[in-house]
């Protein structure tokens, strides 16, 4: 196993570099000089090349592709041009709110969608399937952005049952050691917060796992219709086994498999379909810092919070990996 | 026997195959609920695109400031927004855009994503090598955010957006591609055309290229219908259709400020999205099950 993580890790290093390069390249052909949008309007000439000197923007391409890198790898990724501060900071105040939604929108998705899956399989060419599996394909085309607003309008609006967006109740604070409310809710005993977070989370979780739910649902029916039909699973009847044990002990386990890696390709739908639903809820995660700073041009918080996004993303998909080839022995060995 | 061959290749096929072909691929078309109900959602969403001038009730830009914020009614079927524009005819005008913006997103990404399978795949060595890697980058973005970047580069607008999404997908096709062309690479027809003089070119595209429709036709239309939903996604973002442009995405972020007051306006042009990307998603399972039996039922 340790052997198949370090072969894995290997293969990341080029696919690392290349994220580095393109971000690297992208930010660079962008129009617009960033020394001349930090010394603003009024700056002079002279203003813009100490700017431009400071920077290391006066410098041949690959001295700064190597800073640039060298800097990543530390963490420091320059300074907003919107806020001016370092953008390292700005990705660090974000980042605990999408992880704390993605993991929520996550465990949403895999309960719900395992639930419906199996339930789909257990009964097979029903009216209860039927229903499911038409759910699955409306989940599965519903866009985020329209998901979150119908839930938004229906039951923050029309029913009062959730409040309208942001992370907590107004004026509500908290002692922040994670950055994520929940945790640090759970942390200090405030269970007033965990309570306010929870009622916060509910809507942007189920809107942004909507659609991974209904992949994971769809996926599920059709690994276990066909462990169902396997002979060791006719054997176990044969044996006497009790229904549950039959389905829940053997057949589960193996069809569980394939669904983890699609679990693992959520995760990208996860964190893109996290721009929209922070923006639709109003939450201070990664993917708001990410559209507020492409449309306000300010090149360095997109340029880190991409390829902290990309980075995160990488690992996550290797972790899913890792995870597959523990269940799978036969991975590990190809 | 080289006699009867000449002759039979004189004469041309016999009649019955001729013949069959054409009701085999309708009774199995018929027998494919999913790509039947797909092609007619897809087929009226085009036939309502096409006649949009005829059957929209009133322009989709000119505001009317006496209508504002109208709920569905006769004269408004879906309501009018916050400029008394017709939402109804926006929502028709809105088909244009996104189908169009949907083929043509799809149009770049098939165009890329193909061109650099084949290559990738015939090739292989070092120029599959290249190519991989360079897919499994830009695979390692999460989409969304890689489109962002193509639109931070090339500045907000429509057409920036939908090539933003054709490069985002791209990758995707490059892969689907290279392996179903190292699939047929070593098979006998390929090195067979090879030992006649074929160059490269030709066997690419007339040998390999046509064993590889079957997985692009169905890749390519899953992706009109993702292509529609993240292009709208970014106009909803600000990143593509300008106002008053009557464009879906943008038309949702306009009514998420009315949602309380009137929900109509964020409703219509959501259920539009939602009905078109069921459409092309029902045709694609549907030609998946029809093209690749293997897959039949399991997704």
């Amino acid at each position: 196993m340790a052997a198949y993580i370090a072969r894995r890790l290997v293969q990341l290093v080029p696919v690392l570099l290349g994220i580095s390069v393109l971000v690297f390249v992208g930010m660079h052909i962008v129009p617009g000089d960033v020394a001349q949008m930090l010394a603003g309007e009024k700056g002079t000439a002279a203003d813009v090349q100490r700017i431009r000197h400071q920077l290391g923007l006066d410098r041949p391409l690959y001295v700064q592709y190597g800073a640039f890198l060298l800097g990543a790898v530390r963490g420091d990724f320059g300074i907003s041009l919107r806020t001016r501060q370092p953008v390292f900071w700005e990705i660090m105040q974000a980042l605990p709110t999408t992880v704390e939604l993605s993991c929520a929108a996550l465990l949403f998705a895999v309960g719900a969608g395992l639930a419906l899956g199996l339930l789909a399989a257990r009964y097979p060419r029903t009216l209860l399937d039927a229903g499911a599996m038409t759910g699955v394909l409306v989940g599965v085309s519903m866009p985020v952005f329209w998901t979150g607003i119908l839930l938004l309008l229906v039951f923050g609006g029309l029913l009062g049952w959730f409040p309208l967006g942001s992370m907590l109740d107004e004026g509500m604070r908290y002692h922040r050691i994670t950055g994520m409310p929940l945790l640090d809710g759970l942390l200090t005993g405030d269970l007033a917060v965990v309570a306010s977070n929870l009622r916060h989370l509910v809507l942007p979780a189920v809107a942004l796992g909507a659609t991974s739910m209904a992949t994971i649902a769809r996926m599920a029916r059709s690994t276990m219709l066909e462990v169902l039909g396997l002979d060791y699973i006719r054997t176990a009847r044969a044996k006497g086994l009790a229904e549950p044990s039959v389905v829940g002990r053997h057949a589960l386990r193996n069809a569980l498999l394939p669904v983890v890696t699609v679990v693992g390709l959520q995760l990208g739908l996860l964190l893109s379909g996290a721009v929209l639903t922070e923006t639709i809820f109003a939450l201070p995660g990664l993917g708001r810092l990410a559209i507020t700073s492409v449309l306000a041009r300010d090149y360095p918080v997109v340029q880190g919070v991409v390829i902290v996004g990309a980075g995160i993303f990488v690992l996550a998909n290797l972790l899913v990996d890792v995870l597959y080839a523990y269940l799978d022995p036969r991975i590990r060995y190809q | 026997m080289i006699a009867s061959a000449v002759r039979a290749r004189d004469e041309g096929p016999p009649p019955r195959a001729a013949g069959r072909h054409g009701p085999l691929a309708w009774r199995r078309l018929r027998r494919s609920p999913h790509l039947l109900a797909g092609l007619a959602i897809v087929v009226g969403i085009l036939g309502a695109a096409a006649l949009a001038p005829v059957i929209a009730p009133y322009s989709p830009i000119d505001q009317a400031f006496s209508d504002q914020l109208r709920p569905p009614s006769w004269a408004h079927l879906f309501g009018t927004d916050e400029f008394g524009r017709d939402i109804f005819s926006r929502v028709l005008y809105g088909a244009r855009i996104a189908l169009a913006v949907g083929f043509l997103a799809d149009g770049i990404a098939l165009a890329a994503g193909v061109a650099l399978g084949l290559v990738a795949g015939y090739f292989g060595g070092r120029v599959d090598a290249v190519v991989m890697r360079c897919v499994d980058v830009l695979l390692a973005f999460p989409y969304l955010l890689l489109a962002m970047i193509v639109v931070a580069i090339l500045g907000p607008g429509l057409s920036n957006a939908m090539i933003a999404i054709g490069i985002v997908y791209a990758p995707q096709f490059a892969r689907v591609v290279r392996g179903a062309v190292l699939a047929v690479r070593g098979q006998e027809f390929v090195e067979a055309a090879g030992a006649v003089g074929a160059g490269s070119g030709r066997i690419l595209l007339r040998h390999v290229l046509p064993n590889v429709i079957s997985p692009t036709l169905v890749m390519a239309t899953l992706t009109v219908g993702f292509a529609i939903v993240e292009t709208a996604g970014l106009s909803f973002l600000g990143l593509g259709a300008s106002p008053p442009t009557p464009e879906w995405g943008s038309m949702l972020a306009t009514g998420r400020s009315y949602m309380l007051t009137a929900p109509w306006i964020a409703t219509f042009p959501g259920l539009a999205i939602l009905v078109t990307v069921i459409g092309f998603n029902l045709a694609g399972d549907g030609l998946r099950d029809l093209l690749d039996p293997r897959l039949r039922g399991t997704l």
